[in-house]
This record gives C-alpha cells, structure tokens and sequence, in this order.
C-alpha cells in the first residue's frame, strides 16, 4: 500500500465521540418524554443505565486487573448509603444534593476500596475471591446491625432507608455511564493503565521492571469501587428507598455474569451484556423461572467454549472504524474475521 | 468450536434484544384499547423465588374473589380484569413492575405483599394516587411518610406489628397468668423486631420480667448456643416472633437443650405445624389474622380455595387478601357510581374515598365486624389467638 | 444451672455444628490440594444430598439407613459428574476460569433444585431418638453425639485410604506435582475423578448428619454452609486432612462461642474476619505446607 495510511486526529475522535454521545442522550430524552413509549420503559433505561455503571466498574478489577473480587455489591451498598444519608439527613435541596451526593457516594465507597484493597490485595486468586465476598458479607451485616449497636438511627436496619428523594432520571443517569466510561478508558489509555494491564499479563515481570504492584492493584481495585459506589448513589436516587438485602451476594454475581459473558476486559462487552441482561427479563417475563439456571449455564458454556466472553479483549472504537471507512479496510477486515462483534456501545 | 459458540452467544444476544423492542411494541399497543368495558386491577407480589408462598397466597386469595365477582356479571356491567404480575421478592422488580400496571392503565391494586417491596410501591403509587390495598405489609411505615403524614391511597387488611406484641404480652399476663418471660427474634428483621419490641413494652407495663432476650440471624440453623442461654434462665413463656420455617427448628432445638416455658408467636407462625413434631409444640400459642375453619364462611373460602388453587397456598395471606378483595370490588361498586371513567384520576379518588366509607359494611372472613380504617388506614380488628395442639393450629378464641 | 455446664453445654453445640463443617471442609481441602481449585459447588452437593434424603424418606418411607446409602450415591455421582462436564475441560485453563465456572455450577444447582421443589423448606423427619442423654447436670442431645461419633469414624477411615492405599499414594502425588506423577505411570483423570469421588462422598455423609441435626432442605442451605466449611479449610491449612478437622471444631465453637454472648448477628462477620486475620498472618494456615511461588 503505497497510499499514506489516513489517520484521525484524536481530538476529532473525541469530539466526534462526544457529539454522538450528546445526540444519544438528547434523542433518548425526547423518545421517552414524548410519551410515544410506555414509562416503564423509562424505568428500565434507568436501571440499565445503573447496571452498566456497576458492570464497566466491575471490569476494572476483573477484566483490566486480572482478579475475582466477589464483593462488588458490598461497594455499590456503601456509595448508596453514603449519598442516601447525606441526601437525607442534610437540608441541601435535592437538586443540588444529587450531584454532590454521587461524588459523596463515589468517595466512600472508593475510600472503603483502599481499606479493603491493602489486606485483601496481598492475596491471590481463590482466597482474593472468598475474602472479598467476606468483606461483601461483612458491609451487609454492618448496614444491617449497625443501628442497635451504636443506638441511633443511620442505616435503619432492615426497616430500610426510606425518604431518599428520586432524583435520577435518564439524563443523569446516562451523563453518569459516558462519565464513567471516559474516565476508565483515559485511565486505562495511561501510563497508569498501562502498569495495571501489566499486572494482568505478568505479575512477577511486571514487578521486576519497577511497577509498585501494591501501589496499582490498589489504585485499580478502589477505582472500580468508587464508580460501583456512584452506580450504588444513582440506584439509592432511583428507587427512594434503601435495603441491606438488596446487595448480597447474588447482587454481585448478577454483576460479574455480565462482564464475564461480556467479556473480560473489554467494556464494550461489559455495556452490551448490562444491557441485554437487565432488558431481557423485562421482555421475556414468561420465562422467568429459567432465567437464572440459564445464567448459569451460560457462565459455565463461556468459561469452556470461550473463556474470554462474547467480544473477548476487543473494545469498540469509533475512531478505528472511521480510520477503516475512510482507508476502505473496513469490510477487509470483516472478511478475515476479526472484526465480529456488536455496533452497541 | 469457539467461533460457533460466540456466534451462537451473538444471535441469541440478539434475538434477545429483538423480542425486548417487540414485547415492548406490544405492550405500547394494548395501553389504549379496553379501558371502557373493563376494570383493570393490578396484582402484584412475589410469586416466584423465596417467598413465593406468601405471594402465591395472595394472589390465589384475591383471584379467587374476582372471579367470582366477574361470574356474579362484575361491577355494575364490567368485568375485573386482573394484571398480574411477579415482582421475585425484589425491590427494583417490585417499582418496574408497578410501572408498567400504570402504564397498562390499572385502576387500583392489591398488593404489594412484602414489607420490603411494599414500602418501595408506596411513593409510586402515592405518586399517581394509586389506591391500593396491602393483605399483608404489617409494617407501621407502609401507611405513614417519614414526615408522619399518611399515605391517603394505602390501605391494609393485616394487623400492624406492633399490634401483635401487645397482644401476645397481654395475653401471656392475663390469659395465662405468667411472671417471667424471654424473648427470642430474628435480629436484622423488621418484623420480629417490631413484634418483640411492643412486647416487651408490654410486659413491662404488665409487670412480667424479661429473663432472657437472645437473637439469631437470617439464615442460621443452629439456635441451642443462644437456647441454652434461655433454659438457664427458666422461663415461664418465650415470644418467638419469627417466621414457621424457623419457628419449628427453634421449638424442637430449645425442647433438646431443655427449654420448658410454652412458647408464643405472632402470625408469622400460621403452617409451623409442618416443621416440628406434634410433640414439641404441643401448648404453644400464636395470635393471627385468621381463624382456619372458625365460621361457615370461613369453611366455604377454604373449600373454594382448595377446589381451585390446592392447599399448598391456603395460609393467611389468602384469607387477607380475599377481604382485600373484598374490599376493592365494594369500593369500586361506589365509585362506578360516579360515572367516572375507570383508571382516571376523579375515578381513582372516588375510589380512595369508597374504601373508607364501605370498608365498615365488608364482612371480611377474618373480620366479621367489616374494615373500619383508623387515622392510619389500618383496620381496627381482633386477634385471633391459635392454639397448636394434637399437631394441629386451632382455633382457640378472639382476644 | 452453673455457669460450668453452660459453658460446656455451648462447646458441645459448637462441636456438633464443628464436625459437620469439618466432614464438609475435608471435600474442599482435597480437592483445592489436588487441583487448585475452589469447588464453590461443594456446599450445594450438599444441599442435593439432603434433598436426596428427604425424598427418600418423605416421599417413598424409606429407611433412614437407606436414605443415608442414597445421599452418598447420590452426592458421589454428582460430584464425579461436575468433575467430568464442567472442571475437566478446562484443566488448562488460568483458574479464574475455572473459579467462575465452579460458580456457575452452584448457581446452576441451586436454581435447578428452587424449580423442582420449590423455594420453601421441606421438613425432614426426624428419625432419630432425641431423648438427651443424662451425663451428671449435662444432657447431651442423641443427635450431637451421633454427629460427633460419624465424624470422627469418616474421618480416622479418610485418613487410612489417604495414607495406606495405593489410591491415596496416587492423590498425594498428583497433588506435590501433577506432571511427575503423570510420569511415574499414574492416570491423572482418574485420580482427580476419584478424589472428588471422595469428597462428595463426605459431603453426602455431611448432609445426613446436617438433616439430623437441622431437620430442612432449602435450595440456598449449601451455600452459607459450603463457605464457612471453607473458611473451616483453610484456617486449618488447605490441603491437610487434620487440619481441616480442627478448622471446623474451631469455627463451630467459636460460632457458638459468639452465640451465646448474645451476638448472634455478627456471627457470619466473625467467621469471615477469623478468616481475614488467618490469611494475613499465616496464609498457610494451621495445619499447612508453605508453598513457594514459581516464576
């Protein structure tokens, strides 16, 4: 090829990606404020919305970091808790309490990330995986219990917190989910993220060639609890009312069925997945009872036939494919088959 | 093989979001048709899932009610059209669905079941002005905002927790004359806590002595360690007021590690027959909303009840839910009355307004004297004390 | 009642519900010594083995001592059948795999049982004589002793077919190196169906004595019970036979012991921090090998 190859700049790249994230955001809000689609709808893009956040948070440390926290619920309950007591118990009107209370939440949770993250880090594979769902279980009986301990009124217990104003909405929502999903790919894009890929790869290499492993798997861990504490916050906005029991431990595998079939370490495999598992028991009611033997079987079928999940390692990028329209290797590729994968995302 | 298998992963990812966009088309379609010659009522509890038993109940209960009515030729001319739905016991479930029954045009529900699940409905359907009957939500806050207004739309036909303590303190003083009392409840649960908690108000008030007061957690089967702390103490009576499953195990454990005391519980008792031996529980006491096989329209519900749905899902939450039932179909009656199309928002508050006034005139088959609602929309009733003997839970008298 | 036979009546239940966990902490140790994984489907045997015998007993009336036979045969089966379908496969694969697939297989278990029999419990009958037995101020419930005395019998028996039989020469060294013993003429496959054979086997024994002691059979009971019995292995030191005997009396007596101080609510926690404290300070456990990271 003697042509020279065209490439995009990538501050067009990110303007382009920006106007169609805008366009999704503007068009989504007028179809579902028409009216031309029942509200439930709107319900459910919500909580689409909420899922994917907790989904592309989780991949963080499963996919990118190359571990198996199965505590990843027990993150969402503290950043709700966070944001629903401080929405709650400050006077701040709702309006500007959301805000501040998902970066609240984020915090916490993110904070509770590095407590948890320095002793559990030390540990590897299986024992990672039972000490997160420890710690997970631990959060859950602390929000359930704490109240007739310390004697007053914080979490209220299994009573639940109730009041919490319902302040998300799509537009929040989804802000949130292009929010998250750009900071994780700059991240990942860095030095940073480079060292944490490194890890995945090759602990003991990475060590050697000077990267502080304790330094990054912690920086990692506590960054994907911190934007599960934000998918917690919008979920506290979501529903108004706040329960122990809402993030045991199944709550934290329904999260990593989704990044497992999505694929590890890839995000847009992540979004797909939230999205079709958190609509599909909406669309297929009727089949309910099978839904989550179906589940199951699926984790296992993807673990034997496909171990790296629906997309695998492969990320979406809008950048590469209007590189390719413009350089005609588009359907090139397809026919060598590397291209397969969903137009989402 | 790997390629198969994710192409196979792709198109059934697909199909999936396929039939989502279609389901969702059809539901769209069907929202406008049908408001005019019938009324819709929505059904809503966990019918799937761990506490499927109670859902199961209540749904059975209250169907059995409307289609009866619709035999009878329905209200005033139209048929009840039920729109049923499973929320699994989930919170986020529960709202979603609650959606939807709005978006389908309902005009009143029964339900939700759970405490939980109920108290995530009620800002949505307070929201809409939703009336709504719960057959079984005994929390205090399901009626009552936290600013201490209350829900004008909810009403309930089960007992507040509060309410079944005091009894079961009551009665343990006076019926049975007892001095010393422990107390043993499922900490992290609304429900035992609640029931425990105004019984011990109660005793206090009474003069009984609290010698023990032991907790278990969710989940736990092995209750001797804190058993055996309360055999210690020798009590005359234990409250236990936690759910049958339990219950069983907790009598038959504490019979093992020396625990004579009779033991009481709440309604969380009804069906503990089935899980511990006759031996065991024979003498204890429980109070309840429901009285099996009390009064001859007891007995016909029962019948009916058996004849269609089995005895697996006869409980109380049917008996609550068939008055609930009851109580909707009169106050739709009232509200037909006002010519008001059904589902629109003068109709809905007519019918709010109707579950007031008609309630006192329902002869409920756990309330025989009607559904007179207090300034919390609670029913004011009787309890029904259960005696567990011969293996059996018997009617044993009103208190 | 003294405070003394308090106490002693507390150890008694702890050891009761300790050598239950031990019974099931045994599956986990053997089969994490041989192949490095963590069978979280473990706990759920279990919860089939007790479904087995209450079918067996409710349903067709039979004998508890046939009932026992049938949750064993039934528990060995399955675990040699999750071994074959769902762990073989993935013998070269990174064990993050395999640690989600062992998830899967819970998962799937526990959903299948919900919609055969439905989520509620079902009640066991109770086929043992439950009159205590009188020993000075103590009464020690039948069920306990019995519990206690299996236990130990299942466990002296394990020990001597690990120790003394060609088989349990074969898992020894399938588990110090797989590729060695590969070479020496030993049939892997085998030996890794066979351990898991056992462990299962364990497990079916588990869940009578469990159904004994708590007479219900729920789809979720495997679960709490298979974790806790793992915390019992590798507070122990995984992949040691005595040691996972002593993590189980010692999580059942310090779940006992955080019972009766009236902390009930926290026990879960404590069982998990125990778990925490031991990992941090000695990973190996009790009872372990150290083991030396290979670049």
């Amino acid at each position: 090829m003697s042509k020279k190859r065209f490439t995009l700049p990538n501050w067009a790249a990110y303007l382009i990606n920006a106007a169609l994230f805008a366009a999704f955001i503007i068009g989504g809000n007028a179809v579902l404020s028409s009216g031309a689609l029942p509200s439930f709808i709107t319900k459910v893009a919500m909580l689409i919305g909420i899922q994917v956040i907790a989904a592309v948070s989780l991949n963080i440390s499963t996919g990118y970091l190359g571990q198996l926290p199965l505590g990843h619920a027990g993150f969402m309950a503290v950043g709700a808790y966070a944001s629903a007591i401080f929405m709650t118990r400050t006077g701040i009107p709702a309006q500007l309490a959301f805000p501040l209370g998902i970066v609240i939440g984020a915090a916490v949770a993110g904070l509770f990330g590095v407590l948890i993250g320095i002793p559990a880090l030390r540990l590897k594979g299986d024992y990672l995986a039972i000490i997160t769902l420890g710690f997970g279980e631990i959060i859950r009986v602390v929000l359930l219990n704490i109240d007739s301990v310390l004697g007053f009124k914080l979490t209220n217990g299994a009573a639940g917190l109730q009041g919490i104003p319902k302040t998300t909405t799509f537009v929040n929502a989804w802000l949130m989910v292009g929010l998250t999903c750009f900071l994780i790919h700059t991240f990942m894009k860095s030095r940073h993220g480079r060292a944490v890929l490194s890890i995945r790869e090759n602990e003991i290499a990475a060590e050697s060639c000077g990267i502080n492993i304790t330094y990054y798997k912690t920086l990692a861990f506590s960054l994907s609890a911190a934007f599960a504490g934000a998918a917690g916050a919008l979920y506290a906005g979501y529903l108004g009312i706040l329960n122990p029991s809402n993030f045991g431990f199944m709550k934290s595998i329904e999260i990593l069925v989704m990044v497992v079939l999505g694929g590890m370490g890839s995000m847009a495999g992540s979004i797909v997945a939230a999205i079709v598992l958190t609509a599909a028991p909406e669309a297929l009611r009727a089949f309910d009872d099978y839904r989550m033997i179906v589940y199951s079987l699926l984790l296992i079928a993807t673990m034997i036939f496909k171990p790296s999940g629906l997309l695998g390692r492969y990320d979406f990028s809008m950048k590469r494919i209007i590189e390719k329209c413009v350089n005609g290797e588009l359907f090139a590729s397809f026919r060598r088959g590397r291209g397969k994968g969903a137009e989402e995302a | 093989m790997k390629r198969v298998f994710a192409m196979v992963m792709a198109v059934v990812m697909a199909a999936v979001m396929f039939a989502g966009c279609s389901a969702g088309g059809n539901n769209n379609a069907s929202n406008n048709s049908g408001s005019g010659d019938t009324i819709k009522v929505g059904l809503l509890g966990p019918h799937s899932g761990e506490y499927a038993v109670y859902g199961l109940g209540v749904r059975n209960g209250a169907e059995l009610y409307f289609k009866k009515v619709n035999e009878a030729g329905g209200i005033n001319g139209k048929q009840i059209e039920l729109v049923v739905y499973d929320n699994k016991g989930d919170d986020t479930e529960a709202v979603t669905a609650f959606t939807r029954m709005v978006d389908e045009g309902v005009t009143a529900l029964v339900g939700d079941v759970l405490t939980g699940n109920t108290l995530a409905v009620v800002g949505e359907a307070n929201a809409v002005n939703m009336p709504m009957i719960t057959p079984s939500a005994t929390a205090a806050a399901v009626t009552v905002k936290e600013d201490g207004t209350v829900y004008s739309n909810v009403f309930r036909t089960c007992f507040i927790d509060p309410f079944q303590g005091e009894k079961m303190a009551a009665f343990a003083a006076e019926v049975l004359g007892v001095k010393t009392a422990a107390v043993f409840a499922q900490t992290g649960n609304d429900y035992a806590q609640g029931l425990a908690d105004a019984f011990k108000a109660k005793c206090a008030e009474l003069g009984v002595e609290i010698v023990a007061e032991e907790g278990y957690a969710k989940g736990d089967v092995d209750y001797k360690s804190q058993l055996t702390n309360i055999a210690a103490k020798n009590p005359e009576v234990v409250f236990c007021p936690n759910y049958y499953e339990d219950d069983g195990l907790i009598v038959t454990q504490a019979r093992q590690v020396g625990v004579t005391g009779t033991f009481l519980g709440g309604d969380g008792w009804s069906g503990v027959k089935n899980y511990a031996s006759a031996d065991v529980l024979e003498g204890s006491y429980y109070c309840s909303g429901y009285a099996p096989a009390s009064t001859d329209a007891v007995k016909q519900f029962e019948e009916e009840f058996v004849a269609a749905y089995g005895k697996d899902t006869l409980n109380m939450f049917a008996a609550t839910a068939y008055d609930a039932a009851m109580i909707m179909c009169a106050a739709l009656e009232k509200a037909e009355e006002t010519g008001y199309a059904p589902a629109s928002e003068e109709y809905k508050q007519a019918v709010i307004d109707a579950i007031r006034t008609e309630g006192p005139n329902v002869k409920g088959i756990t309330s025989e004297g009607g559904y007179t609602f207090d300034e919390y929309n609670n029913p004011i009733k009787d309890a029904v004390i259960i005696k567990v003997t011969g293996g059996e839970e018997v009617f044993d008298r009103m208190f | 009642m003294s405070v003394f036979t308090t106490i002693i009546k507390q150890l008694i239940n702890g050891l009761q519900s300790g050598s239950i966990y031990a019974l099931v902490a045994l599956g986990y140790s053997m089969v994490y010594g041989i192949i490095m994984l963590l069978n979280f489907a473990h706990g759920d045997v279990i919860m089939v083995g007790a479904y087995i015998a209450w079918m067996m007993m409710a349903r067709f009336a039979a004998n508890p001592i046939i009932a026992l036979i049938a949750a064993v045969i039934g528990c060995t089966v399955l675990g040699v059948l999750i071994e074959k379908a769902a762990y073989k496969p993935l013998r070269q694969s990174p064990r993050i795999s395999l640690l989600i697939t062992a998830i899967g297989v819970s998962y799937f278990l526990e959903n299948v049982a919900q919609l055969v029999f439905g989520a509620n419990a079902h009640v066991i009958p109770t086929f043992i004589d439950d009159t205590p037995i009188q020993l000075g101020q103590i009464a020690i419930p039948t069920t306990a002793l019995i519990t206690v005395i299996v236990a130990g019998i299942s466990m002296v028996a394990l020990n001597v077919l690990v120790k003394k039989t060609r088989m349990g020469k074969a898992m020894r060294a399938v588990s110090e190196d797989a590729g060695a013993a590969q070479l020496m003429g030993i049939n892997i496959n085998n030996t890794i169906s066979f351990t898991f054979a056992v462990g299962s086997a364990l497990a079916g024994i588990g869940s009578v004595l469990y159904c004994c002691a708590y007479p219900k059979a729920t789809p979720t009971m495997g679960s709490m019970l298979g974790l806790k019995a793992f915390v019992a292995a590798v507070l122990g030191g995984i992949g040691s036979i005595p040691g996972a005997m002593a993590g189980g009396f010692a999580i059942g007596i310090a779940e006992a012991l955080v019972s009766s101080a009236g902390l009930s609510e926290w026990k879960d926690g404590v069982v998990f921090a125990i778990l925490i404290v031991v990992l941090l300070v000695k990973p190996t456990g009790l009872m372990g090998r150290p083991m030396t990271e290979k670049v």
